[in-house]
């Protein structure tokens, strides 16, 4: 027997077992290269002090002492807003699921180009976010944007523009991302409309339930996968939010805007020197806060795994 | 159905939510319409205060045609194409092949695999981001399209496999056996007898990225600079400070750049949302 033959042999002897891996080889590379090592490589970097060129210098947990205020330093001010910002973020983005739902409901009817309504009303999403961004921060111009316009209608005035003024900027801007957000949401929860049983409304419509009764014991029940999604997508852009607080306000004024991940950007390629560290040590706890909702939606969707077998 | 279909309310009702309808969808969409107006208007429109009055003049052509004649919008354009074409030809090839192992063999390590694709891709980019601008300089692909092609493809497979997982798991697998039993090859089962069944699974796939990946910022800032391989959400923050404070050449450049994934988003418009609402039913 030729080596050929033995390799063709042993190879179909074992094909079950080595074409999966075969298979999976180039997408696990890739994936690992890009993203399963630098999260490791971004811990070890937190340790260090590295401008992103020279030496690295091993400076052990003195990032996070400094981020957040242990021992006799104060926190870092600008990781506190941003960090304050971020649940401002999380708690506000989640109106995006009601709001998707409320809309989903008013559009759910089969009256005549309801079709092209659906999809104008979904448009926001499409367009990428800087471009949201652009369009928002000229809609909130003081005095001649819209906002301002039809705020002063009803006499009311932010001093130097929604977003010029401090105390409201991080909203306007939570505003804009809620934009394309509600309509995610909302093409999630048609769809999870279109595939609620017709029977069991119908058998809850017999039993007299109706409006908001039937709404909430018969309809969202139904809905809880879309739901799901909607609520993970929703923290994730959340956390994820970069884009439209770079075109908007690029963290100002006074650096009232900012986020984590902006914050983290920031310091690791800022004009004034490049401190990759701190800015990993920033990214790591982002991390660690994304995690607890990463854990909790691996474990939602390892039930529904076990369920299926 | 619910709510209860408007044809079994009376008449009066349906009237008033057929006529309520265009007056929502307008106030919906009211920001991108007031650029859309600010893209057709002249300059002395907003030297003069008329921001969202009725334009003096009609100027579409003169705008758009300034947007890709005198600027770099253009080549920004192309380089947006350039780099999400290989990215979504990347991705779909490669999560379809782990898709394929995920979801049709059982072995060791299977879940724990697929489950780390799954949470890789919840990830903020963030604590991506140091790293991955030192392997890309180091690889002297700082600044160049590739560099960020090899990214987004690996990136985009963490979702992409999850797609591509749920979807040939769902396929009939006795299929895939009967395949077996008359021995065909594994390699020739997953190109003859899942691909073709996969079509709908790689058009869905094929548009969503397409679109996240053309409308990509953070990426496009970190490892590109400069109009040679900018995409152009990064080009667009260029254009502005070239044409600062000119609204309706601005507001023409952002449409012109928002165009593209609207448009695949309406050509496709079956295949997306059926993408992006995999999983929202069972």
């Amino acid at each position: 027997m030729s080596s050929a033959d033995t390799n063709r042999g042993w190879y179909k002897r074992n094909e079950i077992a080595i074409t999966p891996w075969l298979f999976l080889l180039p997408a696990m590379l890739f994936f690992a290269v890009y993203v399963i090592i630098p999260i490791g490589q971004s811990f070890w970097i937190s340790f260090h002090q590295w401008d992103g060129l020279g030496d690295k210098t091993w400076v052990g947990t003195a990032n996070y002492e400094r981020l957040l205020g242990i021992g006799d330093q104060n926190v870092d001010r600008k990781f506190e807003v941003s960090f304050w910002n971020n649940l401002r973020w999380l708690v506000l983005y989640l109106l995006a699921i009601p709001a998707g739902l409320f809309i989903a409901l008013f559009l759910n009817q089969t009256v005549f180009g309801i079709r092209l309504y659906k999809s104008l009303f979904f448009f926001p999403f499409v367009i990428s976010q800087v471009v949201v961004g652009l369009v928002f921060s000229w809609f909130y111009l003081p005095n001649d944007g819209l906002f301002d316009v039809i705020t002063g209608w009803f006499g009311i005035d932010v001093s130097g523009g929604v977003l010029g003024n401090p105390n409201t900027a991080t909203y306007g801007i939570i505003a804009a991302g809620l934009w394309p957000q509600t309509a995610y949401c909302m093409i999630l929860y048609l769809t999870g409309l279109n595939a609620v049983d017709p029977e069991q409304v119908e058998a809850a419509r017999l039993d007299g339930a109706k409006g908001r009764k039937m709404l909430w014991y018969v309809i969202l029940p139904q809905l809880k996968p879309a739901t799901f999604i909607a609520f993970v997508v929703t923290i994730i852009g959340a956390l994820r939010s970069f884009d439209l607080i770079s075109v908007m306000t690029n963290g100002g004024p006074f650096g009232s805007t900012r986020v984590l991940s902006f914050y983290m950007f920031e310091e690791s390629l800022s004009e004034f020197g490049f401190r990759m560290g701190y800015g990993a040590a920033i990214a790591v706890v982002l991390f660690f806060i994304m995690l607890g909702f990463i854990v909790y939606f691996l474990w939602s969707m390892y039930q529904d795994e076990k369920g299926a077998r | 159905m619910f709510p209860t279909p408007i044809e079994k309310r009376p008449r009066s009702a349906q009237i008033t939510y057929q006529a309520f309808l265009p007056f929502a969808l307008i106030l919906w969409l009211l920001p991108l319409l007031a650029v859309a107006l600010f893209s057709i208007k002249p300059d002395a429109d907003f030297t003069n205060g008329n921001y969202w009055g009725v334009p003096s003049s009609f100027e579409a052509f003169t705008n758009y045609g300034k947007v890709f004649f005198e600027s770099n919008m253009p080549r920004y354009l192309l380089n947006s194409l350039l780099i999400t074409i290989p990215t979504v030809i990347g991705a779909v090839a490669l999560s379809c092949m782990a898709g394929f192992a995920l979801g049709v063999y059982k072995f060791r390590g299977n879940l724990l695999i697929f489950f780390i694709f799954i949470a890789g891709n919840f990830v903020p980019f963030q604590i991506l981001m140091v790293p991955v601008r030192d392997l890309t300089v180091s690889m002297n692909l700082y600044d160049t399209k590739l560099g960020l092609v090899l990214f987004h493809v690996a990136f985009q497979t963490g979702f992409c496999t999850l797609f591509m997982r749920n979807f040939i798991r769902a396929l009939p697998f006795p299929l895939i056996e009967a395949a077996r039993v008359e021995g065909v090859a594994e390699w020739r089962i997953f190109l003859y007898v899942v691909l073709p069944l996969m079509k709908p699974a790689l058009a869905a796939l094929a548009v969503l990225i397409f679109t996240f990946i053309w409308n990509d910022y953070f990426w496009a800032v970190v490892l590109t600079q400069g109009p040679d391989a900018q995409p152009v959400t990064a080009g667009i923050t260029e254009f502005n400070s070239q044409f600062r404070a000119a609204y309706h050449l601005m507001s023409a450049g952002s449409i012109v750049a928002a165009l593209p994934p609207v448009a695949m988003f309406f050509l496709m418009q079956k295949h997306f949302i059926a993408g992006l609402t995999l999983g929202a039913v069972k």
